[in-house]
């Protein structure tokens, strides 16, 4: 069993509620942060080298310290529950069994960052969850925890629960303020970085949920001890939802020093592939990281094991590794068709680019279409050629990383399995029949003995 | 219709302007804009946004252009049930295709289009963060998860039942 | 206030701007030879800009202080010069390639119907794509559609040919106070739109038309009435009491087709104009006149008939200067055409040129 700082109590019965909360040893951290001074918790948070949750793994104690503070104008702290990249569904987990352990992480994080308004943005589909959090709220005013002058500190805080209506694109910072301010979730233009002008053009942190649930851990053990669990950059725990083809989809706590196969197969984890069938590829962070076929899954291209952590699923760039993402782990067994799963992939991008920049708005569509033709046989083989071309011209171009997280997956999946997709085109009715199968990057483990 | 919130929820719209600061009231919309789909037919029709943006002393265009941008929000009318059934990536690899075709058959509709009798919509949706318990749909509230041929069968059953028990 | 000033260098050329300049706006003041295309900026409208993604540059140093190149392509009219900086536009083989690819992708949905649009001849998305866009389109699907929505009696609004810059929208806001009109739905399906059909009338909505950069948005008064190449521009003012009443008078003979806002060399709008002056005043008695406008010699405008100075010098600046670019056409047709004489007065010429102009009929 790994180490398990966030889903520790997640069994427990009635964990959902202050009483059992607080009776296994929650709001400690509160308690412990609030005698401190502000500076030493963002130092805390620092030292334990904690990086975002959300994606992009930025380092949290640099983005607070980022934060301006200039004089008579309120900060603001949003927590950014709009999760919604494909393959994730951790926060939702952490919110709807273990709300007080956000909430904590809010108060304490509010209290570091000076916000007495504090947002928690969560996507409109999570409708039933509001009223979860909203009532882990009022629990936590109830006892002290939230209101005016807590634990008789002087610091006020208030934490509402903003409910967005569904648009993935408002899990971009920018675009959840946009979106939190009443607006269409259009991606601002950066600078001005949201330290400086964020929520009302007020100096604002947006971090995931899961980042600032770490927050609690980190403030109980101390940023240093913390700092020692996982390796290298990769400090501490981190959630996965694993889903896909594997027997016991869920989300789990790792400490980042278990090797990728060992996720799959273990019973602790995912408890292998259904049905004996081999794997095929996957997706370690989401639907925007690079798709890895099986054989540079377990092994980087140097033949190391490859962890599930920030650097080693990194390894070998976008050439041969991928990136841990948001912790969407997505698996495809033999019987997947990748170029299917591209085009699901795409039609999601295109569904949910907001539209504002043209290489994002026009290319996404194009794309979708492309895949769509190939997949019901009817492809040609220059769209493989041009589908290149089209996601070249969107990443790196756009205002936001939609663009790049729809270019990414229509790269990879050509990148590593080209052959496929020339399959597909040259084996039109074929291809409308049955899937293409397991071919060169087969599953490097031994095949299982018949049952 | 006579486009008015009850008292009861003109004090939970109220109480959310109160979350945002003095002058800041548009940041209100969405939330309120939940409530009045609710109230007003599961859909937002302009005179409905017109006294939303009356309230909070908005531009009837910038409610429209709010409106429109979010899928959860409907401008156009649609059935009782709106089953927005996910079909990305990880829902597809665990066959929504097969649920999302039995439903149409089922219903005798297509993607985007409401049962002559007003009952069901059927709105393909794009991931709604349910990716471990696939395939999935949202019906109201509340998610559907780990579908089968049979589980939506009982689904359609107990909307049907609920519908009757109302008229 | 310090007024230190930042040097940027901009495809080889220095120049020194105030801080807080884009560089868009210091490629600008050094000319046209290193400006970037921009599609959706427009210096007079707050917010403007960052939209279309046609002017990204390469900021190959960031400044003499931290002096390690940009990652990525940044949107010029968005991002301020530092001190030392030095850009690519036209010099950076990258920015070439990805402007290639984003006008390509400006032109899929576009229903490509310049014949029988009334902003040929001066759409700045025909000259961003002569300019830098690829002669054919790998785009084999339908484009896409727009149902019609009439917007009253002076602005023709075609949606398929909107690229959805949100310099109307901006220009609503700005000039009018209380915008009627905006972008519905979101990605490909986004739109301009009141949603409602209503009739767009408040006092300065004509702007929309001219801060248009394609055919999305155009002026009813002129629908189908003439090619704006056959027009003459003079420049001409009247005692107006709602705006400045400076104008641009689009004539042919003594008659007025259409009446725009005066634009510059970056085909801005100079003074904002109201729609009485816009849509009503439409004879010469009308206004003012001050005398023929000073057009770019690129235009098409120019061509054939109408300019004051079309005729003997070299278009230096659009040949010579612009570093490693060669033109894709030669543009003085003069120097080499056996029909359009040198030194011949072309705006002497009533109506368009003829064989006759230059002596040519009896040879």
């Amino acid at each position: 069993m790994g180490v398990k700082l966030l889903l520790e109590h997640a069994n427990v019965e009635g964990i959902r509620y202050y009483d059992t909360y607080r009776r296994v040893g929650g709001y400690r951290a509160a308690e412990k942060a609030l005698k401190m001074s502000t500076a030493d918790v963002v130092e805390e948070v620092k030292k334990s080298g904690l990086r975002g949750r959300g994606g992009a793994g930025f380092p949290t104690g640099m983005k607070w310290s980022f934060l301006a503070k200039p004089e008579g104008v309120p900060r603001h702290l949003v927590c950014n529950a709009d999760e919604s990249e494909p393959g994730t569904f951790k926060d939702r987990y952490l919110m709807e069994f273990l709300p007080h352990l956000l909430i904590e992480g809010l108060l304490i994080s509010s209290y570091a960052l000076g916000s007495n308004h504090t947002y928690i943005y969560i996507r409109g589909e999570y409708a039933w969850i509001v009223d979860i959090l909203n009532q882990a709220i009022a629990e936590a005013k109830n006892n002290g925890w939230l209101g005016k002058n807590i634990l008789g500190t002087g610091f006020d805080c208030e934490i509402y629960v903003h409910r967005g209506a569904g648009a993935y694109i408002c899990g971009e910072e920018t675009a959840l303020i946009e979106s939190l301010e009443g607006k269409r979730g259009n991606p601002r233009m950066k600078p001005p970085f949201p330290a400086i002008q964020g929520l009302w053009m007020r100096p604002t942190v947006v971090n995931n949920v899961e980042t600032l649930a770490a927050v609690v851990p980190i403030l109980n053990m101390g940023g240093d001890e913390y700092a020692k669990i996982g390796v290298g950059k990769s400090t501490g725990t981190k959630l996965l939802s694993a889903c896909g083809n594997i027997n016991k989809p869920g989300v789990y706590e790792i400490d980042m020093t278990i090797p990728v196969e060992e996720f799959i197969y273990s019973d602790e984890y995912c408890g292998g592939i259904p049905k004996g069938k081999r794997l095929k590829a996957c997706i370690p962070g989401g639907s925007s990281v690079p798709i890895v076929p099986a054989n540079l899954l377990f092994k980087t291209a140097k033949g190391e094991t490859r962890y599930m952590n920030y650097e080693s699923l990194s390894d070998g760039g976008f050439a041969t590794g991928t990136m841990m993402g948001s912790g969407g782990f997505i698996v495809l067994d033999e019987d997947q068709c990748i170029v299917r799963n591209t085009m699901t992939l795409a039609r999601f991008y295109n569904h949910e680019s907001c539209g504002q920049c043209s290489p994002c708005r026009e290319g996404t569509g194009w794309m979708y279409k492309i895949l769509k033709n190939i997949e019901y046989g009817k492809g040609k083989m220059s769209d493989i050629d041009l589908l290149w071309g089209i996601q070249k011209t969107i990443d790196g171009t756009t205002i936001c990383p939609l663009g790049d997280a729809a270019a990414w997956p229509v790269a990879a999946a050509i990148r590593h399995f080209r052959d496929e997709f020339e399959w597909h085109i040259n084996n039109p009715d074929e291809s409308q029949k049955h899937n293409f199968g397991l071919a060169h990057y087969a599953d490097p483990r031994p095949v299982p003995a018949a049952v | 219709m006579n486009i008015q919130f009850s008292p009861e929820k003109l004090k939970e719209v109220n109480e959310l302007i109160s979350h945002y600061p003095e002058g800041k009231q548009k940041s209100a919309l969405i939330p309120i804009l939940h409530i009045a789909q609710g109230e007003f037919g599961g859909w937002l029709d302009a005179p409905v946004m017109d006294y939303i943006a009356d309230m909070l002393k908005l531009l009837p265009i910038e409610v429209y252009e709010v409106a429109t941008f979010y899928s959860m929000l409907n401008t156009k009318p649609v059935g009782t049930y709106v089953f927005e059934v996910c079909r990305t990536g990880p829902c597809m690899l665990n066959g929504s295709d097969d649920i999302i075709d039995y439903i149409k058959n089922k219903l005798g509709i297509n993607e985007g289009e409401t049962t002559p009798d007003g009952l069901f919509t059927l709105k393909p949706a794009e991931c709604l963060g349910a990716c471990g318990y696939a395939p999935m749909m949202q019906l109201g509230k509340h998610y559907k998860e780990h579908l089968t041929r049979d589980k939506v069968d009982a689904i359609i059953d107990e909307c049907r039942k609920n519908a009757a028990s109302k008229n | 206030m310090s007024d230190q000033m930042f040097k940027v260098t901009i495809d080889n050329k220095t120049i020194e701007v105030p801080p807080g300049t884009t560089i868009l706006n210091a490629a600008r003041m050094i000319g046209p030879e290193v400006a970037p295309p921009a599609m959706c900026y427009y210096s007079k409208l707050k917010e403007s800009g960052g939209k279309c993604r046609t002017c990204l540059v390469e900021v190959s140093k960031g400044s003499e202080k931290d002096p390690r190149p940009m990652p990525k392509l940044v949107a010029s009219c968005r991002t301020t010069v530092m001190d030392g900086m030095e850009v690519k536009n036209f010099t950076s083989p990258k920015v070439v390639e990805a402007r290639k690819g984003i006008v390509e992708m400006l032109l899929i949905n576009h229903p490509l119907d310049c014949p029988v649009c009334d902003q040929a001849g001066e759409c700045h998305l025909q000259d961003l794509s002569y300019e830098h866009g690829t002669e054919e389109t790998r785009y084999d699907f339908n484009r896409r559609t727009f149902e019609k929505e009439d917007l009253g009696p002076y602005v023709q609004l075609h949606m398929n040919r909107c690229i959805l810059c949100y310099r109307c929208v901006f220009t609503a806001n700005q000039l009018t106070g209380k915008r009627e009109h905006g972008v519905l739905e979101r990605g490909d399906h986004a739109e301009i739109s009141t949603l409602l059909g209503k009739s767009l009338e408040s006092e300065f909505i004509g702007n929309i038309i001219d801060v248009c950069p394609v055919g999305a948005l155009t002026d009813k008064t002129f629908r189908f009435k003439n090619r704006v190449w056959f027009t003459k521009p003079v420049d001409a003012h009247r005692d107006c009491p709602t705006c400045s009443g400076k104008a641009r008078l689009w004539m042919r003979g003594e008659e007025v087709f259409r009446v725009t806002a005066r634009k510059d060399q970056w085909g801005e709008v100079e003074d904002w104009i109201c729609n009485t002056c816009r849509f009503e005043k439409k004879e010469t008695k009308d206004w003012v006149v001050e005398g023929p406008s000073e057009i770019s010699r690129a235009s098409v405008i120019s061509q054939g008939h109408y300019a004051g100075n079309v005729g003997t010098e070299k278009p230096q600046v659009f040949i010579d200067k612009i570093i490693g670019k060669q033109p894709k056409l030669l543009l003085d047709i003069h120097s080499i055409s056996d029909v359009n004489k040198k030194g011949v007065t072309l705006s002497k010429i009533d109506g368009p040129a003829h064989s006759d102009d230059f002596g040519l009929k009896n040879k």
